[in-house]
């Protein structure tokens, strides 16, 4: 059995099922609230969901039983120190952490938030926040969001984060200090001879590690498909054989190093699914070539788009489940690492992410 | 003492109640004084900056009002969502 948890734009659904005889929707919270995110700590089975009010602001909510009559609490400190000149706009991602009750949230101003009382209290990192480069920092066109964290298996130390348009941040020491991993990025939005804090501006889209060697990582930029093999320092384009190297959602086999995910979409101009055809990219070679994976997706006039945080998996190997959901409401998976996919949900709010358990 | 009005979500974090007798010499100080009275409300009306979110009206005695508006004892003020929309 899998769970789903979907943000949309009208609230959170959790849906559980599996592939081959269809998926439930079990519940339905926060109705008519934009979910951003919503995940489970697999250690603890608590759920989060993140919700931006239009009228009442960012908050990260949390319990330990979506499915039942528990309430769900609001989390608190997840806010920016008072009295400064900016306010917090979204929180685009919760990610739970290596060290015994640690989760972290990131959010929009380019800000990272860490619990470690499993997600009932929160406060900002200080490391990233004073960032002396920040005045320099550029938002993308979903806002300055801090939108991917990737934890590393079993050293609560090293975490590497990105923020569009502000780049690649790694620590080695916990979060006290960060330095920026950019080399071999190109930003072909900028022009090639503006100045290094003008092409600091890297508009990373969603960075995934891979769990079994963890110095590697895949990225989806705007405009460019890369790989890193000396974690997050440096990167390789690996984008060539793609219909389009544009688009925001990764992910990969947690049992294979060499395999990563991607959804094209034609352009940044034109945020659609290439020839309105719906195909999931897999690499299982580290990049150096791409097969499409839509047995079963719509196959013609489909102009669909996927955001970000709307692609993720679970298992891993021979039993890799992948899920995807649309801005226009349609949620698909496979249950066989993408040979083959079927509709999970055909009519949801529009999907903002969805997380696999 | 003002009396300040809360609608819709704003009475679950602000113990259910609807009315709320609170003093202050303008708006923003009067919501200050809220929070302090009922912590969990923090974020949900002012921001991190003391600026009323942007869909939230406030109205002083029947006017709209913002965060400067000054309060005098006996003043009526009102949280309304905003109408949003088309």
């Amino acid at each position: 059995m899998t769970e789903l948890l979907v943000g949309t734009k009208k609230g959170l659904f959790l849906l559980e099922g599996d592939t081959g005889s269809g998926f439930e929707i079990k519940t339905r919270a926060f109705p008519g609230e934009p979910v951003d995110f919503a995940t489970r700590d697999p250690r603890t089975g608590r759920a989060f969901a993140t919700v931006t009010s239009p009228f009442y602001g960012p908050k990260i909510f949390y319990t330990d039983d979506p499915e039942g009559a528990g309430e769900w609490q609001q989390a608190g400190g997840v806010a920016l120190p008072e009295g400064g000149e900016q306010a917090l706009e979204r929180i685009w991602v919760i990610a739970p952490g290596e060290g015994e009750g640690t989760v972290y949230a990131g959010g929009d101003p380019g800000v990272l938030f860490e619990s470690h009382d499993g997600g009932a209290s929160w406060a900002i990192n200080e490391g990233l926040w004073e960032q002396p480069s920040r005045k320099d920092w550029q938002p993308g066109g979903g806002g300055l969001c801090l939108h991917s964290i990737s934890t590393w298996p079993g050293d609560p130390d090293k975490l590497a984060v990105a923020v569009s348009a502000a780049g690649m941040w790694l620590t080695d020491d916990g979060g006290r200090s960060w330095r920026r991993g950019n080399e071999g990025l190109n930003p072909r939005y900028l022009p090639d001879d503006a100045s290094d804090e003008v092409r600091n501006a890297r508009c990373v889209h969603h960075v995934e590690r891979s769990p079994s060697r963890p110095e590697r990582l895949f990225m989806q930029f705007h405009g460019g498909v890369y790989r890193s093999d000396d974690a997050g320092g440096s990167w390789t384009a690996i984008g060539e054989g793609l219909p389009s190297d544009f688009g925001f959602p990764l992910t990969v086999d947690p049992a294979d190093p060499d395999s990563a995910y991607v959804i094209p979409l034609v352009a940044d101009m034109d945020r659609v699914m290439p020839e309105g055809r719906v195909r999931v990219y897999e690499t299982r070679d580290g990049g150096s070539s791409w097969n499409p994976r839509g047995d079963g997706l719509p196959a013609e006039n489909a102009y669909l788009t996927v955001l970000r945080q709307a692609f993720n998996h679970t298992g891993a190997g021979d039993g890799l489940q992948l899920y995807f959901g649309a801005t226009s409401g349609e949620l698909f998976g496979s249950g066989d690492a993408g040979a083959t996919w079927t509709t999970v949900a055909p009519r949801l709010p529009p999907v903002y992410s969805v997380v696999a358990i | 003492m003002a009396v300040l009005r809360v609608h819709g979500p704003l009475r679950k974090p602000l113990g259910d109640r609807a009315e709320h007798e609170l003093s202050g010499e303008n708006v923003v100080e009067l919501l200050r004084g809220l929070e302090r009275e009922y912590p969990e409300i923090t974020g949900w009306i002012l921001d991190e900056r003391g600026v009323i979110r942007r869909h939230i009206n406030v109205f002083v005695n029947g006017e709209r009002g913002d965060e400067e508006t000054p309060v005098r004892a006996g003043d009526r003020i009102e949280l309304l969502p905003a109408i949003t929309g088309g």
